[in-house]
């Protein structure tokens, strides 16, 4: 099994598990994921690397819960996700995701997409606009809360999407292609800005991603072909 | 705070939409106000012409319509001796045609009748009632579209009867209608010896049960209720207001519909949204919340849009010449109540579908949907 090593403080709670888990497409047409096992310490960052369709997004959905294996099972915090328990409620508070196009609401303001998340958990409006406030700041976008989403830079929606994936403290990131639809310089500090929260908030990270230069930033990075993960590479 | 945001949210993206869909409502609602309102109305009009100063009706047992119950003059003239009983009037309905009026209701009343009694003569002497066999009253609306006056004649079906007086009540059927002598009712409709009704006033309304009672052992071919009894039981009344329900019905599920589409599409066009919200951690609860929120919303607005249109309009008809006395704009607590409980109903079950539709979303395939 490929795993990502023991925590920063030494620990090697495995906190997000995949084990033998086969996906496909087109009733069987077109295997993704071919008995991929995988597993993730507490508080360590990885990234998934490989050419398009190798089935790095299709991996980090199933770790989620936003899609569900033909064969294999995948575990959170040691529990089995099973598909008649609403898992993508199941696990608000423990999962956050960051994707490629920020998915944001258009209509609402930067402040009111972050705390979706916290409608969702149940959270009490003081301490959400607490987390919010902390945050925000955090992410330099605390003077754009009123904005609407039309009106934020690709950096600033980025930043946004993080927060609101942070918003509920998980205790997992996953982030699809986080920085793909930025410029260089963009991309940049928004990586930086990843690193630099999931190291403070202890969170454990799990990135697909083509920017290898990126990728080797992570504790660990997982080499995906031909719907298997080769590796881990030594970083 | 949020989750209303998200549903009014919605709302706005397409006012358009939503104003017809409110309007969907709004109309049907109007509409079935307008429909049950008039009809009670004329019920409550109908029963009013029966419960003038009195509190209970007899009538022939197993009759489907009073304009066929037949009451005999003797039965009249012994239950007004009974020792419980204040007054006791019989009643003959009949209904005549003239020229441009297919129907008119004529009342064959007695000189001592409340109707007679209670009623504003405009003109003419109410004790010259019944004095002559062809003197008629006319209500105030019946002497205006017969172009009658006081002393004049009028022909109303196959006779000729001559104009002693003029009267204005608040009830429309009796302001549009001819109070004639009893006898002379009686001789016009053939109905010699009897009446449709009698309207009998107690000493002490407590004694209504033993009334009854007496009424039952004394002729078994006559029945005796109280007026709510009466109104409630009626089978002429129910059919009418069954059938302004179901009019007023038809319409709502004509709103129904607009709401169903206009969710249908709500839906469709907000796909990616809902699995955003999904990925998000939103329940299927809240997801469906969501959606019947924004239903129920409209529904609600629009019952609320439509109640005012309707009362507008029922004001507006008030004020027909042709329709005074007929429309009473009291509009009863419980049909408000029910007429925006059936809208809310309606709204609902027009988002069930795209309801059930929003929970199927799968998040990940929907996140790949522009």
């Amino acid at each position: 099994m490929t795993s990502i090593g023991n925590g920063p403080n030494g620990s090697s709670r495995i906190v997000l598990r995949a084990e033998g888990v086969w996906k496909s497409y087109d009733e069987g047409a077109i295997a993704v994921l071919k008995g991929v096992d995988f597993s993730a310490s507490e508080g360590r960052t990885a990234a998934l690397c490989g050419p398009s369709g190798c089935g790095k997004s299709t991996l980090l959905h199933l770790l989620g819960g936003l899609d569900q294996p033909d064969r294999g099972r995948i575990l959170v915090n040691g529990r089995e996700l099973r598909r008649n328990e609403d898992p993508l409620h199941r696990l608000r508070h423990e999962v956050g995701f960051v994707f490629q196009l920020h998915n944001l609401i258009p209509d609402l303001t930067l402040a009111e997409n972050c705390l979706i998340p916290t409608l969702a958990a149940g959270m009490d409006r003081q301490s959400a606009l607490a987390r919010l406030g902390q945050l925000t700041e955090r992410t330099g976008v605390s003077h754009r809360l009123d904005q609407r989403i039309q009106k934020l830079s690709g950096g600033e929606r980025q930043r946004t999407a993080l927060c609101r994936a942070l918003m509920n403290r998980p205790k997992i990131l996953l982030a699809d292609e986080p920085t793909g639809s930025l410029d260089a310089q963009t991309s940049a500090s928004i990586f930086d800005l990843l690193l630099e929260l999931v190291a403070t908030e202890g969170v454990t990270l799990v990135m697909a991603t083509h920017d290898r230069r990126m990728a080797e930033r992570c504790d660990q990075l997982l080499e995906m072909r031909d719907g298997r993960i080769h590796g881990p590479e030594s970083v | 705070m949020l989750f209303l945001k998200l549903i009014l949210t919605n709302l706005r993206r397409h006012r358009i939409r939503s104003i017809i869909s409110l309007a969907g409502i709004a109309f049907s609602v109007a509409a079935m106000l307008t429909v049950v309102t008039i009809l009670q109305g004329a019920i409550g009009m109908f029963s009013g012409i029966l419960s003038s100063d009195s509190e209970i009706i007899v009538f022939e047992r197993n009759v489907s319509d009073l304009f066929f119950s037949h009451v005999p003059a003797s039965a009249a003239a012994e239950i007004a001796a009974w020792p419980m009983v204040a007054h006791a009037d019989p009643v003959l309905f009949g209904v005549v045609s003239s020229a441009d009026h297919p129907i008119i209701t004529c009342f064959g009343v007695t000189e001592a009748d409340a109707r007679i009694r209670k009623a504003t003569w405009i003109a003419g002497d109410r004790l010259r009632f019944a004095r002559q066999p062809d003197g008629v009253a006319l209500g105030e609306r019946a002497a205006a579209f017969l172009s009658a006056s006081l002393g004049s004649s009028v022909q109303i079906g196959h006779g000729s009867f001559h104009v002693i007086g003029i009267l204005k009540t608040a009830n429309g059927f009796e302001d549009g209608g001819v109070f004639m002598p009893l006898g002379s009712a009686q001789s016009f409709f053939h109905q010699e010896g009897a009446s449709s009704v009698i309207t009998v006033k107690l000493r002490d309304k407590d004694d209504a049960a033993a009334f009854k009672r007496t009424v039952q052992s004394s002729f078994a071919n006559l029945i005796a209720l109280e007026d709510a009894e009466f109104t409630r039981s009626y089978s002429q009344f129910r059919i009418l207001k069954a059938t302004a329900w179901a009019v007023g019905g038809c319409g709502l599920l004509l709103g129904g519909l607009g709401v169903a589409n206009t969710m249908i599409m709500s839906v469709f066009t907000r796909i990616r949204e809902i699995a955003i919200l999904r990925v998000n951690g939103f329940s299927s609860l809240q997801i469906a919340g969501m959606i019947f929120g924004e239903s129920a919303l409209v529904s609600l607005l629009g019952g609320l849009t439509g109640l005012a249109i309707g009362t507008g309009f029922l004001y507006a008809l008030k004020l027909v010449p042709a329709l005074h006395g007929y429309i009473d704009v009291s509009i009863q607590p419980a049909v408000l109540l029910t007429v925006i409980l059936l809208a809310l109903l309606t709204g609902i079950a027009g988002a069930l579908y795209p309801a059930i539709y929003a929970l199927r979303i799968r998040a990940v395939e929907a996140l790949r949907f522009e």
